[in-house]
Protein backbone atom coordinates (compact mmCIF):
# COMPACT_ATOMS: atom_id res chain seq x y z
CA UNK A 1 0.00 0.00 0.00
CA UNK A 2 1.20 3.49 -0.81
CA UNK A 3 1.28 6.39 0.83
CA UNK A 4 -0.46 10.02 1.20
CA UNK A 5 2.02 13.20 0.98
CA UNK A 6 1.51 13.78 4.62
CA UNK A 7 2.35 10.01 5.40
CA UNK A 8 5.56 10.33 3.27
CA UNK A 9 6.48 13.82 5.16
CA UNK A 10 5.95 11.70 8.72
CA UNK A 11 8.01 8.59 7.87
CA UNK A 12 11.37 10.46 6.31
CA UNK A 13 11.61 12.37 9.81
CA UNK A 14 11.45 9.27 11.93
CA UNK A 15 14.16 6.59 12.00
CA UNK A 16 11.53 3.95 10.90
CA UNK A 17 11.49 2.15 7.67
CA UNK A 18 7.55 2.35 7.81
CA UNK A 19 4.60 4.17 8.90
CA UNK A 20 0.90 3.49 9.43
CA UNK A 21 -2.05 5.87 10.61
CA UNK A 22 -2.66 4.93 14.37
CA UNK A 23 1.08 4.29 14.93
CA UNK A 24 2.84 6.78 17.78
CA UNK A 25 5.90 8.19 16.82
CA UNK A 26 8.83 10.56 17.10
CA UNK A 27 9.85 12.93 14.75
CA UNK A 28 12.86 15.32 14.29
CA UNK A 29 11.10 18.85 13.85
CA UNK A 30 12.99 21.57 10.66
CA UNK A 31 10.89 24.38 12.84
CA UNK A 32 9.45 24.88 15.75
CA UNK A 33 7.82 27.97 16.39
CA UNK A 34 6.20 30.11 18.85
CA UNK A 35 4.18 33.31 19.88
CA UNK A 36 4.13 35.48 22.60
CA UNK A 37 1.11 33.75 24.33
CA UNK A 38 2.29 30.07 23.90
CA UNK A 39 6.42 30.64 24.25
CA UNK A 40 6.51 32.01 27.86
CA UNK A 41 4.99 28.60 28.89
CA UNK A 42 7.30 26.65 27.02
CA UNK A 43 10.66 28.74 28.32
CA UNK A 44 9.29 28.37 32.10
CA UNK A 45 9.25 24.53 31.18
CA UNK A 46 12.68 24.63 29.05
CA UNK A 47 13.92 26.12 32.57
CA UNK A 48 12.55 24.26 34.91
CA UNK A 49 14.07 21.41 33.19
CA UNK A 50 17.75 22.35 33.69
CA UNK A 51 18.06 22.75 29.83
CA UNK A 52 20.94 25.22 29.38
CA UNK A 53 21.11 25.27 25.29
CA UNK A 54 17.82 25.09 22.55
CA UNK A 55 18.97 22.57 20.22
CA UNK A 56 19.28 24.39 17.07
CA UNK A 57 19.31 28.16 16.92
CA UNK A 58 18.37 28.04 13.67
CA UNK A 59 15.46 26.02 13.74
CA UNK A 60 13.41 27.94 16.49
CA UNK A 61 11.33 30.58 15.33
CA UNK A 62 9.69 33.36 17.85
CA UNK A 63 7.08 35.51 16.99
CA UNK A 64 5.60 38.51 19.07
CA UNK A 65 2.24 38.79 17.15
CA UNK A 66 -0.89 38.21 19.34
CA UNK A 67 -0.69 40.66 22.07
CA UNK A 68 2.33 42.90 20.57
CA UNK A 69 2.86 45.37 20.01
CA UNK A 70 2.49 44.95 23.83
CA UNK A 71 -1.40 45.67 24.47
CA UNK A 72 -1.06 46.27 28.58
CA UNK A 73 1.82 45.33 31.37
CA UNK A 74 1.43 41.86 31.77
CA UNK A 75 1.25 41.34 28.05
CA UNK A 76 5.18 43.44 27.90
CA UNK A 77 6.46 41.03 30.72
CA UNK A 78 5.41 38.29 28.79
CA UNK A 79 6.72 39.66 25.43
CA UNK A 80 10.28 40.03 27.68
CA UNK A 81 10.60 36.67 28.78
CA UNK A 82 10.52 35.96 24.87
CA UNK A 83 12.72 38.84 24.12
CA UNK A 84 15.35 37.62 26.73
CA UNK A 85 15.38 34.40 25.87
CA UNK A 86 15.58 34.93 21.94
CA UNK A 87 18.79 37.07 23.04
CA UNK A 88 20.03 34.82 25.26
CA UNK A 89 19.75 31.61 23.08
CA UNK A 90 20.50 33.64 20.21
CA UNK A 91 17.85 32.60 18.06
CA UNK A 92 18.26 33.45 14.41
CA UNK A 93 14.31 34.05 13.80
CA UNK A 94 13.06 36.01 16.72
CA UNK A 95 11.34 39.37 15.07
CA UNK A 96 11.34 41.93 16.89
CA UNK A 97 7.32 44.34 16.46
CA UNK A 98 9.14 46.33 13.53
CA UNK A 99 10.31 43.18 11.41
CA UNK A 100 7.47 41.14 12.89
CA UNK A 101 3.84 39.89 11.45
CA UNK A 102 1.30 37.64 12.01
CA UNK A 103 3.47 34.21 12.42
CA UNK A 104 1.35 32.43 9.67
CA UNK A 105 1.88 35.24 7.30
CA UNK A 106 5.36 35.39 8.10
CA UNK A 107 6.45 32.40 7.87
CA UNK A 108 5.71 31.54 4.68
CA UNK A 109 6.33 35.25 3.04
CA UNK A 110 10.39 34.78 4.39
CA UNK A 111 10.77 31.55 3.08
CA UNK A 112 11.22 29.69 6.96
CA UNK A 113 8.76 26.73 5.46
CA UNK A 114 9.61 24.64 2.29
CA UNK A 115 7.54 21.56 0.73
CA UNK A 116 8.51 18.85 2.66
CA UNK A 117 9.24 19.82 5.48
CA UNK A 118 7.82 19.18 9.29
CA UNK A 119 7.05 21.94 11.24
CA UNK A 120 5.18 22.22 15.01
CA UNK A 121 4.11 25.50 16.17
CA UNK A 122 2.33 26.47 19.72
CA UNK A 123 -0.85 27.67 17.66
CA UNK A 124 -3.35 25.68 16.29
CA UNK A 125 -3.14 27.37 13.03
CA UNK A 126 0.54 26.36 11.92
CA UNK A 127 -1.54 23.70 9.91
CA UNK A 128 -1.60 27.06 7.29
CA UNK A 129 2.02 25.96 5.59
CA UNK A 130 0.44 22.25 4.64
CA UNK A 131 -0.37 24.64 1.79
CA UNK A 132 3.53 24.68 0.98
CA UNK A 133 3.50 20.90 0.95
CA UNK A 134 4.43 20.84 4.37
CA UNK A 135 3.42 18.55 7.49
CA UNK A 136 2.60 21.28 9.99
CA UNK A 137 0.35 20.88 12.58
CA UNK A 138 -0.14 23.03 15.91
CA UNK A 139 1.36 21.41 19.71
CA UNK A 140 1.50 23.10 23.27
CA UNK A 141 3.73 24.61 24.85
CA UNK A 142 5.45 21.60 26.80
CA UNK A 143 5.75 20.14 23.24
CA UNK A 144 7.32 23.44 22.54
CA UNK A 145 9.66 23.50 25.89
CA UNK A 146 10.51 19.69 24.70
CA UNK A 147 11.47 20.58 21.16
CA UNK A 148 13.41 23.59 21.87
CA UNK A 149 15.50 20.50 24.24
CA UNK A 150 15.87 18.06 21.52
CA UNK A 151 14.36 19.21 18.11
CA UNK A 152 11.96 16.60 18.47
CA UNK A 153 7.93 15.96 19.04
CA UNK A 154 5.40 13.00 19.62
CA UNK A 155 2.65 12.20 16.79
CA UNK A 156 0.41 9.89 15.84
CA UNK A 157 0.31 9.17 12.02
CA UNK A 158 -2.92 10.28 11.60
CA UNK A 159 -5.72 9.40 8.54
CA UNK A 160 -6.21 11.00 5.67
CA UNK A 161 -9.46 12.39 4.25
CA UNK A 162 -8.96 13.66 0.38
CA UNK A 163 -10.91 16.53 -0.50
CA UNK A 164 -11.55 16.92 -4.40
CA UNK A 165 -13.15 20.03 -5.77
CA UNK A 166 -14.49 20.33 -9.26
CA UNK A 167 -15.70 22.94 -11.54
CA UNK A 168 -13.98 26.51 -11.29
CA UNK A 169 -15.04 28.88 -8.19
CA UNK A 170 -17.26 31.98 -9.20
CA UNK A 171 -15.70 35.25 -8.96
CA UNK A 172 -16.43 36.05 -5.55
CA UNK A 173 -15.46 32.74 -4.22
CA UNK A 174 -11.71 31.53 -3.52
CA UNK A 175 -9.91 29.62 -0.80
CA UNK A 176 -12.04 31.08 2.45
CA UNK A 177 -15.39 29.82 0.74
CA UNK A 178 -13.98 26.22 -0.44
CA UNK A 179 -12.50 25.77 3.31
CA UNK A 180 -15.94 27.09 5.09
CA UNK A 181 -18.25 25.54 3.16
CA UNK A 182 -16.43 22.08 3.83
CA UNK A 183 -16.55 22.97 7.72
CA UNK A 184 -19.66 23.39 6.80
CA UNK A 185 -20.74 20.15 5.21
CA UNK A 186 -18.05 17.96 8.06
CA UNK A 187 -18.59 19.90 11.06
CA UNK A 188 -16.09 21.11 13.95
CA UNK A 189 -15.12 17.78 14.25
CA UNK A 190 -15.44 16.20 11.04
CA UNK A 191 -11.31 15.80 11.02
CA UNK A 192 -10.97 14.92 13.79
CA UNK A 193 -7.42 14.10 14.53
CA UNK A 194 -7.18 13.74 10.48
CA UNK A 195 -5.02 14.79 7.84
CA UNK A 196 -6.91 16.88 5.27
CA UNK A 197 -5.62 16.90 1.82
CA UNK A 198 -7.02 19.00 -0.63
CA UNK A 199 -6.81 18.26 -4.21
CA UNK A 200 -8.76 18.59 -7.69
CA UNK A 201 -8.87 21.06 -10.62
CA UNK A 202 -9.86 24.08 -8.24
CA UNK A 203 -6.97 23.39 -6.01
CA UNK A 204 -4.71 23.20 -9.36
CA UNK A 205 -6.06 26.76 -10.53
CA UNK A 206 -6.07 28.42 -6.51
CA UNK A 207 -3.41 30.85 -5.75
CA UNK A 208 -1.11 30.47 -2.88
CA UNK A 209 -2.54 32.93 -0.38
CA UNK A 210 -5.90 31.19 -1.43
CA UNK A 211 -4.37 27.87 -0.53
CA UNK A 212 -2.62 29.26 2.84
CA UNK A 213 -6.41 30.67 3.81
CA UNK A 214 -7.89 27.11 3.16
CA UNK A 215 -4.88 25.26 5.17
CA UNK A 216 -4.81 27.14 7.69
CA UNK A 217 -8.38 27.02 8.69
CA UNK A 218 -8.32 22.99 8.25
CA UNK A 219 -8.21 22.78 12.35
CA UNK A 220 -11.43 23.91 12.59
CA UNK A 221 -12.64 21.13 11.51
CA UNK A 222 -10.02 19.52 13.97
CA UNK A 223 -7.65 18.17 11.82
CA UNK A 224 -4.10 17.50 12.97
CA UNK A 225 -3.12 19.46 9.21
CA UNK A 226 -4.93 20.29 5.85
CA UNK A 227 -2.12 19.75 3.04
CA UNK A 228 -1.74 20.29 -0.77
CA UNK A 229 0.80 18.41 -3.40
CA UNK A 230 3.32 20.92 -4.04
CA UNK A 231 2.98 21.70 -7.58
CA UNK A 232 3.56 24.78 -10.36
CA UNK A 233 2.28 27.05 -8.32
CA UNK A 234 4.40 25.92 -5.36
CA UNK A 235 7.62 26.25 -7.07
CA UNK A 236 6.81 29.99 -8.43
CA UNK A 237 6.16 30.86 -4.37
CA UNK A 238 9.07 29.69 -2.81
CA UNK A 239 11.52 30.71 -5.25
CA UNK A 240 9.77 34.16 -5.58
CA UNK A 241 9.97 34.19 -1.83
CA UNK A 242 13.26 32.74 -2.15
CA UNK A 243 14.60 35.47 -4.28
CA UNK A 244 13.61 38.26 -1.80
CA UNK A 245 15.28 36.59 1.20
CA UNK A 246 18.15 34.90 -0.12
CA UNK A 247 16.88 31.60 1.20
CA UNK A 248 18.18 28.15 -0.98
CA UNK A 249 15.59 26.37 -2.25
CA UNK A 250 16.24 22.55 -2.92
CA UNK A 251 14.20 20.41 -5.62
CA UNK A 252 13.39 17.84 -3.90
CA UNK A 253 10.13 18.17 -3.46
CA UNK A 254 8.96 18.52 -6.95
CA UNK A 255 8.52 14.52 -6.54
CA UNK A 256 6.42 15.26 -3.20
CA UNK A 257 2.88 13.50 -3.86
CA UNK A 258 0.53 10.95 -2.41
CA UNK A 259 0.78 7.73 -3.91
CA UNK A 260 -1.77 5.90 -6.61
CA UNK A 261 -2.41 3.34 -3.88
CA UNK A 262 -2.49 5.37 -0.94
CA UNK A 263 -5.20 5.02 1.19
CA UNK A 264 -7.60 7.56 2.32
CA UNK A 265 -10.34 7.55 5.12
CA UNK A 266 -13.17 8.91 3.45
CA UNK A 267 -13.06 11.06 -0.22
CA UNK A 268 -15.45 13.86 -0.64
CA UNK A 269 -15.41 15.18 -4.06
CA UNK A 270 -17.82 18.57 -5.12
CA UNK A 271 -18.43 20.33 -7.64
CA UNK A 272 -17.90 24.26 -6.58
CA UNK A 273 -19.07 25.85 -9.54
CA UNK A 274 -22.49 27.42 -8.12
CA UNK A 275 -20.14 28.29 -5.01
CA UNK A 276 -21.15 31.57 -3.41
CA UNK A 277 -19.43 33.01 -1.02
CA UNK A 278 -19.97 31.64 2.69
CA UNK A 279 -20.31 33.09 5.88
CA UNK A 280 -20.19 31.11 9.02
CA UNK A 281 -22.68 32.42 11.61
CA UNK A 282 -21.94 32.64 15.67
CA UNK A 283 -20.80 30.66 17.49
CA UNK A 284 -19.00 27.79 15.33
CA UNK A 285 -16.95 28.02 11.99
CA UNK A 286 -19.35 24.99 10.60
CA UNK A 287 -22.57 27.28 11.19
CA UNK A 288 -22.40 27.89 7.79
CA UNK A 289 -24.80 29.87 5.35
CA UNK A 290 -24.70 31.68 1.80
CA UNK A 291 -23.66 35.13 2.08
CA UNK A 292 -27.33 35.62 0.25
CA UNK A 293 -28.99 34.62 2.80
CA UNK A 294 -27.85 36.84 5.40
CA UNK A 295 -28.54 40.29 3.86
CA UNK A 296 -31.08 41.24 6.63
CA UNK A 297 -27.76 41.18 9.13
CA UNK A 298 -26.67 44.56 10.69
CA UNK A 299 -23.01 44.82 11.73
CA UNK A 300 -21.29 47.42 14.06
CA UNK A 301 -17.49 46.19 12.87
CA UNK A 302 -15.58 44.77 10.42
CA UNK A 303 -12.53 43.71 10.66
CA UNK A 304 -10.13 42.73 7.35
CA UNK A 305 -6.77 40.80 8.27
CA UNK A 306 -5.29 37.52 10.61
CA UNK A 307 -3.50 34.71 9.65
CA UNK A 308 -6.57 33.55 7.69
CA UNK A 309 -7.09 36.96 5.31
CA UNK A 310 -4.45 39.32 6.32
CA UNK A 311 -2.55 39.16 2.75
CA UNK A 312 -1.60 41.37 0.21
CA UNK A 313 -4.22 39.81 -1.89
CA UNK A 314 -6.82 40.16 0.62
CA UNK A 315 -6.10 43.90 0.67
CA UNK A 316 -6.24 44.03 -2.75
CA UNK A 317 -9.68 42.34 -2.97
CA UNK A 318 -11.11 44.62 -0.01
CA UNK A 319 -9.61 47.61 -1.49
CA UNK A 320 -11.06 47.47 -5.19
CA UNK A 321 -14.49 47.31 -3.44
CA UNK A 322 -13.70 50.25 -1.26
CA UNK A 323 -11.84 52.22 -3.67
CA UNK A 324 -13.84 55.84 -3.76
CA UNK A 325 -16.69 54.86 -1.70
CA UNK A 326 -17.54 55.23 2.33
CA UNK A 327 -17.97 52.74 4.42
CA UNK A 328 -22.09 53.02 6.62
CA UNK A 329 -22.47 55.75 9.02
CA UNK A 330 -21.73 54.22 12.83
CA UNK A 331 -19.77 51.21 11.59
CA UNK A 332 -16.38 50.53 12.11
CA UNK A 333 -13.95 48.93 9.91
CA UNK A 334 -10.68 47.81 11.04
CA UNK A 335 -8.12 46.90 8.54
CA UNK A 336 -4.65 44.47 9.62
CA UNK A 337 -1.93 43.75 7.08
CA UNK A 338 -0.61 40.62 8.27
CA UNK A 339 2.99 41.74 8.30
CA UNK A 340 5.14 44.34 7.78
CA UNK A 341 5.61 43.74 4.18
CA UNK A 342 2.50 43.44 3.38
CA UNK A 343 1.75 46.84 5.13
CA UNK A 344 4.46 48.88 3.24
CA UNK A 345 3.42 47.30 -0.02
CA UNK A 346 -0.46 47.78 0.88
CA UNK A 347 0.83 51.70 1.69
CA UNK A 348 2.64 51.68 -1.57
CA UNK A 349 0.14 50.03 -3.82
CA UNK A 350 -1.96 53.35 -2.15
CA UNK A 351 -4.49 50.50 -0.78
CA UNK A 352 -3.94 52.33 3.13
CA UNK A 353 -5.18 55.34 1.94
CA UNK A 354 -8.64 53.64 0.05
CA UNK A 355 -9.10 52.07 3.56
CA UNK A 356 -8.77 55.36 5.67
CA UNK A 357 -10.31 57.64 2.96
CA UNK A 358 -13.54 55.34 3.62
CA UNK A 359 -13.60 55.81 7.46
CA UNK A 360 -11.38 52.90 8.21
CA UNK A 361 -8.23 52.51 10.45
CA UNK A 362 -5.52 50.73 9.37
CA UNK A 363 -3.51 49.01 12.25
CA UNK A 364 -0.06 48.04 12.50
CA UNK A 365 0.52 43.72 12.20
CA UNK A 366 -0.86 42.02 14.75
CA UNK A 367 -3.82 38.97 15.79
CA UNK A 368 -5.46 41.91 17.66
CA UNK A 369 -9.18 41.46 17.61
CA UNK A 370 -8.87 37.81 16.00
CA UNK A 371 -8.97 36.46 19.55
CA UNK A 372 -10.58 38.80 21.74
CA UNK A 373 -7.10 40.53 22.02
CA UNK A 374 -6.94 44.36 21.45
CA UNK A 375 -7.49 47.05 19.14
CA UNK A 376 -11.18 46.05 17.92
CA UNK A 377 -12.69 44.01 20.83
CA UNK A 378 -16.49 43.58 21.00
CA UNK A 379 -19.38 45.08 23.33
CA UNK A 380 -22.27 43.54 24.54
CA UNK A 381 -24.96 43.02 21.58
CA UNK A 382 -22.32 44.21 19.34
CA UNK A 383 -22.06 42.01 15.73
CA UNK A 384 -18.78 42.35 13.87
CA UNK A 385 -18.40 40.49 10.41
CA UNK A 386 -14.59 39.44 10.17
CA UNK A 387 -12.11 37.77 7.63
CA UNK A 388 -10.95 35.68 10.62
CA UNK A 389 -11.46 32.08 11.62
CA UNK A 390 -13.33 31.85 14.69
CA UNK A 391 -16.10 32.80 15.83
CA UNK A 392 -16.88 31.04 19.20
CA UNK A 393 -18.47 32.83 22.53
CA UNK A 394 -16.76 35.74 23.11
CA UNK A 395 -14.10 35.00 20.67
CA UNK A 396 -13.91 38.90 20.50
CA UNK A 397 -15.04 40.41 23.03
CA UNK A 398 -18.20 40.51 25.50
CA UNK A 399 -19.68 36.94 25.62
CA UNK A 400 -23.03 38.60 24.09
CA UNK A 401 -21.37 39.37 21.08
CA UNK A 402 -21.73 37.70 17.80
CA UNK A 403 -18.85 37.25 14.88
CA UNK A 404 -19.84 36.02 11.54
CA UNK A 405 -16.57 34.82 9.40
CA UNK A 406 -16.63 35.63 5.62
CA UNK A 407 -13.63 36.51 2.59
CA UNK A 408 -12.48 40.20 2.14
CA UNK A 409 -14.82 41.01 -0.72
CA UNK A 410 -18.46 40.13 1.45
CA UNK A 411 -16.15 41.76 4.60
CA UNK A 412 -15.55 45.23 2.72
CA UNK A 413 -19.01 45.11 0.93
CA UNK A 414 -20.65 44.90 4.23
CA UNK A 415 -18.79 47.85 5.81
CA UNK A 416 -19.90 49.72 2.98
CA UNK A 417 -23.73 48.51 3.50
CA UNK A 418 -23.95 47.87 7.30
CA UNK A 419 -25.22 44.64 6.95
CA UNK A 420 -23.60 41.66 5.29
CA UNK A 421 -23.55 42.10 1.31
CA UNK A 422 -22.53 40.29 -1.37
CA UNK A 423 -19.87 41.79 -3.22
CA UNK A 424 -22.04 41.51 -6.51
CA UNK A 425 -24.28 44.31 -5.12
CA UNK A 426 -21.59 46.90 -4.92
CA UNK A 427 -19.51 45.83 -8.02
CA UNK B 1 -4.67 5.87 41.34
CA UNK B 2 -8.70 6.72 42.77
CA UNK B 3 -10.50 10.14 41.73
CA UNK B 4 -13.32 11.16 43.56
CA UNK B 5 -16.01 13.58 42.81
CA UNK B 6 -19.27 15.56 42.00
CA UNK B 7 -19.94 16.03 38.03
CA UNK B 8 -20.21 19.14 36.12
CA UNK B 9 -21.84 18.44 32.89
CA UNK B 10 -21.21 20.03 29.69
CA UNK B 11 -22.27 20.02 26.40
CA UNK B 12 -20.68 19.14 22.49
CA UNK B 13 -17.59 21.54 21.32
CA UNK B 14 -16.28 23.24 24.65
CA UNK B 15 -13.43 25.41 23.32
CA UNK B 16 -10.61 26.23 24.11
CA UNK B 17 -11.72 30.17 24.79
CA UNK B 18 -15.15 28.92 26.87
CA UNK B 19 -11.95 27.35 28.98
CA UNK B 20 -10.07 30.22 29.03
CA UNK B 21 -10.98 33.74 27.85
CA UNK B 22 -7.78 35.07 25.76
CA UNK B 23 -7.65 38.22 27.55
CA UNK B 24 -6.35 36.11 30.76
CA UNK B 25 -3.36 34.58 28.64
CA UNK B 26 -1.12 37.26 30.23
CA UNK B 27 -0.46 34.50 32.83
CA UNK B 28 1.32 31.13 33.08
CA UNK B 29 -0.60 30.54 36.76
CA UNK B 30 -2.62 27.85 37.07
CA UNK B 31 -3.94 28.95 40.19
CA UNK B 32 -5.03 32.35 38.41
CA UNK B 33 -6.10 30.76 34.94
CA UNK B 34 -8.21 28.40 37.06
CA UNK B 35 -10.25 31.03 38.57
CA UNK B 36 -11.81 32.04 35.10
CA UNK B 37 -12.72 28.51 33.90
CA UNK B 38 -14.99 28.56 31.71
CA UNK B 39 -16.71 31.96 33.11
CA UNK B 40 -18.02 33.40 29.66
CA UNK B 41 -20.25 30.11 29.68
CA UNK B 42 -20.80 29.67 33.16
CA UNK B 43 -19.89 32.32 34.88
CA UNK B 44 -19.87 30.90 38.40
CA UNK B 45 -18.15 27.60 37.16
CA UNK B 46 -15.14 27.95 39.50
CA UNK B 47 -16.51 28.39 42.26
CA UNK B 48 -18.93 25.82 42.15
CA UNK B 49 -16.05 23.79 41.62
CA UNK B 50 -14.74 21.60 44.64
CA UNK B 51 -11.53 19.54 44.33
CA UNK B 52 -11.40 16.38 43.05
CA UNK B 53 -14.58 17.47 40.55
CA UNK B 54 -14.85 15.81 37.38
CA UNK B 55 -16.14 17.20 33.67
CA UNK B 56 -18.06 15.62 31.85
CA UNK B 57 -18.75 16.64 28.81
CA UNK B 58 -19.80 15.87 24.80
CA UNK B 59 -17.85 15.58 21.84
CA UNK B 60 -14.91 17.21 20.33
CA UNK B 61 -14.08 18.68 23.68
CA UNK B 62 -11.25 21.12 23.84
CA UNK B 63 -11.54 22.32 20.27
CA UNK B 64 -10.21 25.61 19.04
CA UNK B 65 -6.88 26.93 19.85
CA UNK B 66 -3.28 25.41 20.84
CA UNK B 67 -3.01 27.18 24.69
CA UNK B 68 -2.31 24.90 27.11
CA UNK B 69 -3.47 27.72 29.65
CA UNK B 70 -6.73 25.80 29.18
CA UNK B 71 -6.01 22.03 30.78
CA UNK B 72 -4.19 24.29 32.87
CA UNK B 73 -7.25 26.44 34.25
CA UNK B 74 -9.27 23.41 34.45
CA UNK B 75 -6.47 21.77 37.01
CA UNK B 76 -6.33 25.09 38.68
CA UNK B 77 -9.53 25.18 39.54
CA UNK B 78 -9.71 21.81 41.30
CA UNK B 79 -11.14 19.48 38.39
CA UNK B 80 -9.59 16.22 38.42
CA UNK B 81 -10.18 14.61 35.39
CA UNK B 82 -12.93 15.41 32.19
CA UNK B 83 -14.79 12.76 30.50
CA UNK B 84 -15.81 13.38 26.91
CA UNK B 85 -17.39 11.47 24.28
CA UNK B 86 -14.28 12.79 22.03
CA UNK B 87 -11.47 15.05 22.75
CA UNK B 88 -9.77 18.02 20.01
CA UNK B 89 -6.45 16.76 19.01
CA UNK B 90 -4.20 19.45 20.33
CA UNK B 91 -6.09 19.58 23.82
CA UNK B 92 -5.66 15.83 24.09
CA UNK B 93 -1.74 16.10 23.31
CA UNK B 94 -1.68 18.98 26.37
CA UNK B 95 -3.59 17.25 28.79
CA UNK B 96 -0.88 13.84 28.29
CA UNK B 97 1.75 15.86 28.32
CA UNK B 98 0.90 17.78 31.56
CA UNK B 99 -0.67 14.79 33.23
CA UNK B 100 -4.56 16.21 33.69
CA UNK B 101 -6.37 12.85 33.24
CA UNK B 102 -9.04 12.08 30.82
CA UNK B 103 -11.31 10.10 29.92
CA UNK B 104 -13.17 8.85 26.71
CA UNK B 105 -16.58 7.05 27.23
CA UNK B 106 -19.17 7.32 24.96
CA UNK B 107 -22.24 6.86 27.20
CA UNK B 108 -22.01 10.00 29.00
CA UNK B 109 -26.01 10.69 28.65
CA UNK B 110 -25.85 8.24 31.86
CA UNK B 111 -23.99 10.31 33.89
CA UNK B 112 -26.43 13.31 35.06
CA UNK B 113 -25.54 16.86 36.57
CA UNK B 114 -23.86 16.72 40.48
CA UNK B 115 -23.58 12.53 40.12
CA UNK B 116 -20.83 11.77 42.59
CA UNK B 117 -18.33 9.69 40.73
CA UNK B 118 -15.72 7.23 41.42
CA UNK B 119 -12.76 6.93 38.41
CA UNK B 120 -10.10 3.71 38.74
CA UNK B 121 -7.61 5.89 36.19
CA UNK B 122 -5.70 2.45 36.06
CA UNK B 123 -8.15 -0.04 35.50
CA UNK B 124 -10.29 2.48 33.36
CA UNK B 125 -13.35 2.11 35.46
CA UNK B 126 -15.20 4.97 36.39
CA UNK B 127 -18.00 3.76 38.92
CA UNK B 128 -21.06 6.20 39.31
CA UNK B 129 -21.88 6.32 43.20
CA UNK B 130 -25.02 8.28 42.71
CA UNK B 131 -26.64 5.56 40.21
CA UNK B 132 -24.81 2.44 41.41
CA UNK B 133 -22.92 2.04 37.17
CA UNK B 134 -20.22 1.37 36.37
CA UNK B 135 -18.67 1.67 32.88
CA UNK B 136 -15.61 0.75 31.72
CA UNK B 137 -13.06 2.60 28.94
CA UNK B 138 -10.52 1.85 27.04
CA UNK B 139 -6.88 2.09 28.32
CA UNK B 140 -4.53 4.40 26.69
CA UNK B 141 -2.08 3.22 23.84
CA UNK B 142 0.98 1.57 25.41
CA UNK B 143 3.15 4.81 24.14
CA UNK B 144 1.00 7.65 25.81
CA UNK B 145 0.90 5.75 28.93
CA UNK B 146 4.51 5.85 29.37
CA UNK B 147 4.05 9.44 29.44
CA UNK B 148 1.24 9.45 31.55
CA UNK B 149 3.46 7.38 33.92
CA UNK B 150 6.08 9.85 34.28
CA UNK B 151 3.30 12.77 34.85
CA UNK B 152 4.01 13.96 31.77
CA UNK B 153 6.33 14.47 28.59
CA UNK B 154 9.31 16.62 30.56
CA UNK B 155 9.33 14.23 33.11
CA UNK B 156 9.06 11.28 30.17
CA UNK B 157 12.14 12.59 28.59
CA UNK B 158 14.13 13.37 31.28
CA UNK B 159 13.42 9.82 32.54
CA UNK B 160 14.36 8.54 28.79
CA UNK B 161 18.19 10.29 28.71
CA UNK B 162 18.28 8.58 32.22
CA UNK B 163 17.56 5.42 30.00
CA UNK B 164 19.82 6.21 27.18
Amino acid sequence: MGYTIAEKILLVHTDKKSISPGDFIEVKVDLALGNDITAPLAIEQFRKSGARKVFDRKKIVLVPDHFAPAKDLRSANQCKVMADFAREQEIVNYFEVGWMGIEHALLPELGLVMPGDLVIGADSHTCTYGALGSYATGVGSTDLARAFIDGKCWLKVPLTIKFIYKGKCNKWAGGKDLILFTIGKIGVDGALYKAMEFTGEVISRLSMDDRLSMCNMAIEAGARTGIIEPDEITSKYVREVSKCQGVRVSNKFVKLKSDKDASYEKVYEWDVTDLEPQVACPHLPSNVKPVRELKDVKVDQVVIGSCTNGRISDLRIAGKILKGKKIKAGLRLIVIPATQNVYLQAAKEGLAEIFVKAGGVFSTPTCGPCLGGHGGILTEGEVALATTNRNFIGRMGDPKSFVYLSNPAVAASTAIKGRITHPGEIC
Amino acid sequence: MLIKGKVHKLGDDINTDDIISAKYLVSTDAQELGSHCLESIKPNFSKEVSSGDVIVAGKNFGCGSSREHAPLAIKGCGISAVIARSFAGIFFRNSINIGLPFLELQDIDKISEGDQLEIDLSGGIITNLSKGETYKVAAFPEFLQGIVKCGGLMNWISSRKGAD
